[in-house]
């Protein structure tokens, strides 16, 4: 832990660019479980950072207390230098169970969260429309979640979270309910988006190359109790496209890099 | 972006290979249904023609005897009699029977003061208890409903209580993510995530209902529908006392089949479509 605020030192980032801080976040639950323990991170403004590491360290904890939804026993999540204490219209979420009522057509529940804040039908239907549109549900709006495929569902999660118009998307292991094939694609449709969307992403995975393929920083937890082990940027260029970036050399050694620090911490 | 729709068109499965439980399943639930009734009283007309016992009449009679004591006006002045606590008492159920559940599900006041007498009072036997309800409320209305409410209302009750306390937690969690009130999961989440099972406790309800007003005519004083059926008895004119007891079942029959049309109208309504 230490050691990453001293590289943080190192490489001081303007308060500015960052979007979110978690400042000595510790979490005990009720038995005496410490879940997570003196965990500072910071993220900046508009890249996507995940959060990995094995079952148990406590990444889907911190995420949703940065969301909000979870109390922390110590320490404090700042937004945009501001403490936050609950939930806030800043931050939105997309829920690993998609978290979609399954009474409710797909253009209710992407409206969902607008609904809850009073903005008026057509308005928010019209807002729901355009992202439904953009993460490529059109034609679904009026179909139930059970007659969607898993990968049809989390857009819907997606898009409700998009249409509050939240500076900060908080994901938690979104596509590990979904078949390979489609996360992939789900993968590069959320790079694709969030080129247009400017976004910043806190994303919890506990797949190493999902993490390093999505990510401009990998933050990295080991359990027992969680703690931050190490920060990576992996820093290859996206623009070459999707397949070339799964073969190129530096996101390879990403990859590698993160599977032997964590190889250490799994017994 | 979509490229996911393919492998999910629900009719593409049911076509090519469809076997015989597809095919059968085709026919109007009407037909079923009429099938099965036919097959029944087929049944007990040919019971009561053997017969099996000189107390069973075949079906024939005892549709001649429905026919009778509705043209006498007997069987209308009975339901007279027969109709008002029941429907007392299950509007007091339908009011009280969600209200307690839904309480229940949302506080632990609640719950901890209202589910020890619901199970005591599901599971208490209806027989025993009448003797107690006359010597407290006499022979009137009042012991009447009484049966009704005891009979229906912890069906409702518990139901309602469990569709309320087993809402997903991870919809309330996204309530809260994004904002919303407790009223707003209360009424947008979990009543819809509950409606399923409160509908289904008012079924169970309804049915404990009739059995509770029949067992009430019977036992405290023979009145209205009661009336009719141990008289016919003491006078060995079996097949009126069975017109008598076909009525209240085609009644109940009608009643739930009745509610369950108000369900689906509503769920329609409300936009809310299957709640599978």
């Amino acid at each position: 832990m230490t050691s990453v605020t001293a590289i943080r030192m190192a490489e001081p980032v303007e308060v500015a660019d960052i979007i979110v801080k978690a400042v000595d976040i510790s979490k005990r639950y009720g038995d005496g479980t410490q879940a997570l323990s003196d965990v500072t991170i910071e993220f900046r403004r508009g890249e996507l950072t995940t959060l990995l590491g094995p079952s148990g360290c406590g990444k889907t904890t911190l995420l949703k207390i940065i969301a909000g939804l979870l109390p922390a026993s110590g320490g404090e999540v700042r937004v945009d230098n501001r403490t936050v204490y609950g939930p806030g219209p800043e931050r939105a979420f997309v829920f690993q169970d998609f978290a979609l009522m399954p009474w409710a057509s797909v253009l209710r529940n992407v409206a969902f969260g607008l609904e809850l804040r009073g903005t008026p039908k057509a308005e928010r239907e019209d807002i729901a429309r355009r992202y439904i549109k953009s993460v490529g549900l059109a034609g679904a709006e009026h179909k139930f979640p059970s007659e969607l495929s898993g990968g049809m569902r989390q857009r819907a999660g997606l898009a409700r979270a998009l249409t509050v118009n939240a500076d900060v998307l908080l994901m938690d292991e979104p596509f590990s309910a979904i078949d390979e094939q489609m996360r992939r694609k789900l993968q590069e449709d959320l790079l694709e988006l969030l080129r247009e969307e400017q976004k910043s992403v806190i994303f919890v995975t506990h797949s190493i190359e999902e993490a390093v393929y999505l990510s401009d920083q990998v933050v990295l937890l080991t359990r027992n109790p969680g703690r931050v082990v190490k920060s990576i940027r992996p820093g290859f260029d996206r623009g070459a496209g999707p397949e070339a970036v799964r073969r190129d050399q530096r996101y390879l050694d990403a990859v590698d890099d993160i599977w032997s620090q964590l190889k250490q911490y799994l017994s | 972006m979509s490229a996911e729709t393919l492998s999910h068109d629900p009719s593409a499965s049911s076509e090519p290979g469809m076997g015989l439980k597809d095919r059968v399943g085709d026919l109007p639930p009407i037909v079923w249904k009429l099938l099965s009734f036919a097959l029944f009283f087929g049944l007990w007309e040919l019971a009561g023609r053997i017969p099996i016992s000189l107390a069973f009449p075949p079906f024939g009679d005892v549709v001649v005897a429905l026919f009778g004591l509705i043209s006498s006006g007997e069987l209308i002045a009975a339901y007279g009699r027969t109709l008002p606590p029941l429907l007392i008492g299950l509007s007091i159920t339908s009011v009280f029977g969600v209200g307690f559940g839904v309480a229940m599900g949302l506080s632990r006041t609640s719950e901890w003061a209202l589910f020890p007498p619901m199970i005591i009072l599901q599971t208490a036997p209806m027989a025993a208890i009448i003797p107690l309800i006359t010597y407290a409320y006499g022979i009137g209305l009042t012991a009447k409903v009484i049966a009704v409410v005891i009979l229906s209302l912890p069906m409702v009750t518990l139901n309602s209580y469990n569709g309320i306390r087993y809402t997903s937690d991870s919809l309330l969690e996204m309530t809260r993510s994004f904002m919303g009130t407790r009223r707003q999961q209360v009424v947008k989440i979990m009543l819809p995530h509950a409606s399923g099972m409160i509908f289904a406790g008012l079924r169970l309800g309804i049915s404990g209902g009739f059995i509770g007003i029949v067992l009430a005519e019977l036992l405290i004083t023979p009145t209205g529908i009661g009336d009719i059926i141990s008289y016919y008895r003491s006078v060995a004119r079996y097949a009126e006392m069975f017109a008598a007891i076909f009525s209240i079942i085609a009644l109940a029959t009608l009643v739930l089949t009745g509610l369950q049309v108000v369900e689906r109208r509503i769920f329609k309504a409300l936009g809310q479509g299957s709640l599978r």
